[in-house]
């Protein structure tokens, strides 16, 4: 368990350190953040020379990523160029936005997609298992711009029209405070998230299911004379979670990257549209910042859900 | 159930089962994918569909779709604008015919780049294991690491600066059509390169391959004419729903702006402009390009789902 548990520090140490390599070369081959000095007329070429130096834009690459490495193990991050702000503080603002947007939204589909997913791996074959599957095959087949925009157009720019009580589609609810403001604002981008989400869950919830429901030890238990109630829920559902209970772990890190697609079009600020806003600019500083904490949070929590899994499963023995 | 019929059943079952040992493996997943309803009638969507984008170019000059008449911006579905107008007057449905072909061939040419890095990545980290497997894949698990759509934007940006006009076969393309190509085929080879690297190491240690190895084949002999072809399967079917994927794929970076460039057309970029216009009411913007998206990946999908279930062994016992 501690050799295991130590290979896959090691490895995942290693992995950080390939990312932080990859994703700073590309960010700073991808834009030149003084670029919107360019067009700037109280600023001379001299003026933008002079400020490359002071930021320590003119040094070699390996010299800048050195230095920038440093620094984020620290945990400094350093300053956007655009909002002159540190990068942790813009994150920190950001975060709990995210977090409210994308946690309802994993709640609500969870709990639906094992609803639906009991069902029809239950009543396999039956109307509402082809229907459940054939919604969630085209729900998985669905971009979330076309149900975001078309949840948009009915419930925020039709019921405007037809003089119903129509939903907000984004506005400033950064200086919200009233709670219900912040819900009604709410509806709209998590159900097309859950939407979305439930359809890929819901699958897999039944697969597994039913690939627990056809082992010996379902038949044993069915034999002995226990209902079909309990053989699902003492039996069959423990064993199908754990795969499960995977998939849940490996993406808890998405809930921090937050909707980039889901956020830009109902203008809710964060931090996929921190990042979507700043890559535009070529703010490398943000761009760095938010990619190295994701990506940070996807290694961890894959090495967390690795280990969590060897506790909860016996079967497992890790040699 | 009388004891006629059950003899007749196992007569039947024989004369099957003799059947079965005559076919070819070919034959055998053919006969598969034939018995997937579903997969068949994917197959014939898509048909379809290439007969509508095929059909509608050769009725359709291409200066149609990218015609700009500003007079007729933004009118809705009627006899000469069959799917409406966009904000710059240009056709929808001409636009759609000409950007299905666009996104077709982004998808087609994404996964030819994703199918070779993903084959030759995993086969050389399984084939030479040691350092070079190590290397490869924590590259492999930091491209993972990093969220696609982030690591989507950052490349987009990248090679996105110097975007020149193409002319191949007398038609001229944005430049940029090239770029989403090898941006979404380089950030899509991962779970690929994964699989087949799983597939060669278990057929690495086959007796087949040390009888090569004793026959004197080089390296590259082996790792083309034998372990490749017997992860072919494989391949086949990831490359299937990869292919809905870079579709799927191409609509998101379109949409965000940074893939296809306008005036050439692609599903993504025709549904651009419905984010702004759809608070005016413009559903047509959303509805057509969506639903041909939709439309599109759920047939791939089925097909995709198709080929996984005649490729796989395990579902040999229902044919």
């Amino acid at each position: 368990m501690w050799t295991y548990l130590s290979r896959r520090l090691i490895q995942g140490i290693f992995t950080l350190l390939i990312i932080t390599i990859l994703v700073f070369i590309l960010t700073r081959l991808s834009a030149d953040p003084l670029a919107q000095y360019a067009t700037n007329p109280n600023m001379t070429a001299a003026d933008r020379q002079a400020l490359r130096e002071r930021l320590g834009l003119n040094q070699p690459l390996p010299v800048q990523y050195l230095k920038w490495l440093g620094l984020a193990l620290q945990g400094e991050l350093g300053k956007s160029f655009f909002s002159k702000q540190p990068v942790s503080l813009m994150i920190s603002q950001r975060l709990p936005l995210t977090l409210i947007l994308m946690v309802t939204a994993q709640i609500i589909t969870v709990l639906l997609a094992l609803g639906l997913g009991i069902i029809s791996a239950v009543r396999q074959y039956s109307i509402t298992d082809n229907i459940v599957t054939s919604l969630s095959f085209i729900g998985f087949s669905m971009p979330i711009f076309f149900i975001a925009l078309g949840l948009m157009l009915i419930f925020a720019v039709q019921f405007k029209l037809w003089g119903l009580p129509y939903l907000p589609t984004g506005a400033d609810i950064w200086s919200t405070k009233d709670p219900l403001q912040l819900i009604r604002h709410l509806v709209l981008p998590v159900t097309s998230l859950v939407l979305i989400q439930t359809a890929g869950y819901a699958r897999y919830v039944r697969t597994s299911i039913l690939e627990v429901l056809g082992l010996d030890y379902i038949r044993t238990a069915r034999a002995k004379g226990l209902t079909e109630r309990s053989t699902l829920y003492k039996h069959a559902l423990r064993n199908a979670a754990l795969p499960f209970i995977t998939i849940l772990g490996l993406d808890i890190p998405y809930l921090l990257s937050g909707a980039l697609v889901t956020e830009s079009i109902y203008a809710w600020p964060g931090m996929g549209r921190l990042f979507w806003e700043y890559a535009q600019r070529g703010d490398f500083p943000v761009v760095l910042g938010v990619l190295l904490i994701v990506s940070a949070a996807v290694v961890f929590f894959s090495i967390v859900t690795d280990m969590v899994y060897t506790l909860i499963d016996p079967r497992i023995r890790l040699s | 159930m009388s004891e006629t019929t059950i003899t007749t059943q196992v007569v039947k079952l024989d004369a099957e089962s003799t059947s079965i040992i005559l076919l070819t493996p070919r034959q055998l997943i053919w006969r598969r994918f034939r018995k997937h309803k579903m997969a068949i009638l994917g197959m014939i969507g898509v048909a379809l569909l290439l007969v509508f984008i095929i059909g509608g170019s050769i009725f359709i000059p291409l200066d149609r779709a990218n015609q700009v008449d500003l007079k007729a911006n933004l009118s809705g579905p009627s006899q000469t604008h069959l799917m409406g107008t966009d904000s710059t007057g240009r056709d929808v449905f001409n636009r759609i015919v000409y950007g299905g072909q666009i996104s077709l061939l982004v998808g087609l040419l994404a996964v030819l780049i994703e199918v070779s890095l993903g084959t030759v990545i995993g086969g050389i980290a399984a084939y030479y294991g040691g350092w070079v497997d190590i290397i490869l894949m924590r590259f492999t698990e930091a491209m993972l690491s990093i969220p696609s759509l982030f690591l989507l934007i950052v490349l987009g940006k990248t090679f996105g600066k110097s975007v020149q006009t193409i002319n191949i076969f007398g038609l001229s393309f944005s430049g940029s059509v090239g770029i989403v190509i090898l941006v979404i085929g380089t950030t899509s080879w991962m779970y690929l390169a994964r699989i087949v690297r799983a597939n060669v190491l278990s057929l690495r240690e086959m007796d087949y391959i040390s009888a090569s190895k004793a026959l004197g084949a080089s390296n590259s002999r082996i790792f083309f004419s034998h372990l490749i072809p017997n992860t072919l399967g494989a391949i086949i079917v990831s490359s299937t729903l990869g292919l809905a994927g870079a579709i799927l794929t191409e609509a998101y970076v379109s949409f965000l702006g940074l893939g296809v460039q306008p005036p050439t057309a692609s599903w993504g970029n025709t549904l651009t402009s419905a984010q702004s216009f759809i608070q005016r009411g413009a559903w047509w913007l959303w509805v057509f390009p969506s639903l041909f998206i939709v439309f599109t990946i759920l047939c791939i999908n089925l097909m995709g789902d198709g080929l996984r279930d005649a490729f796989d062994p395990r579902s040999g016992k229902n044919i």
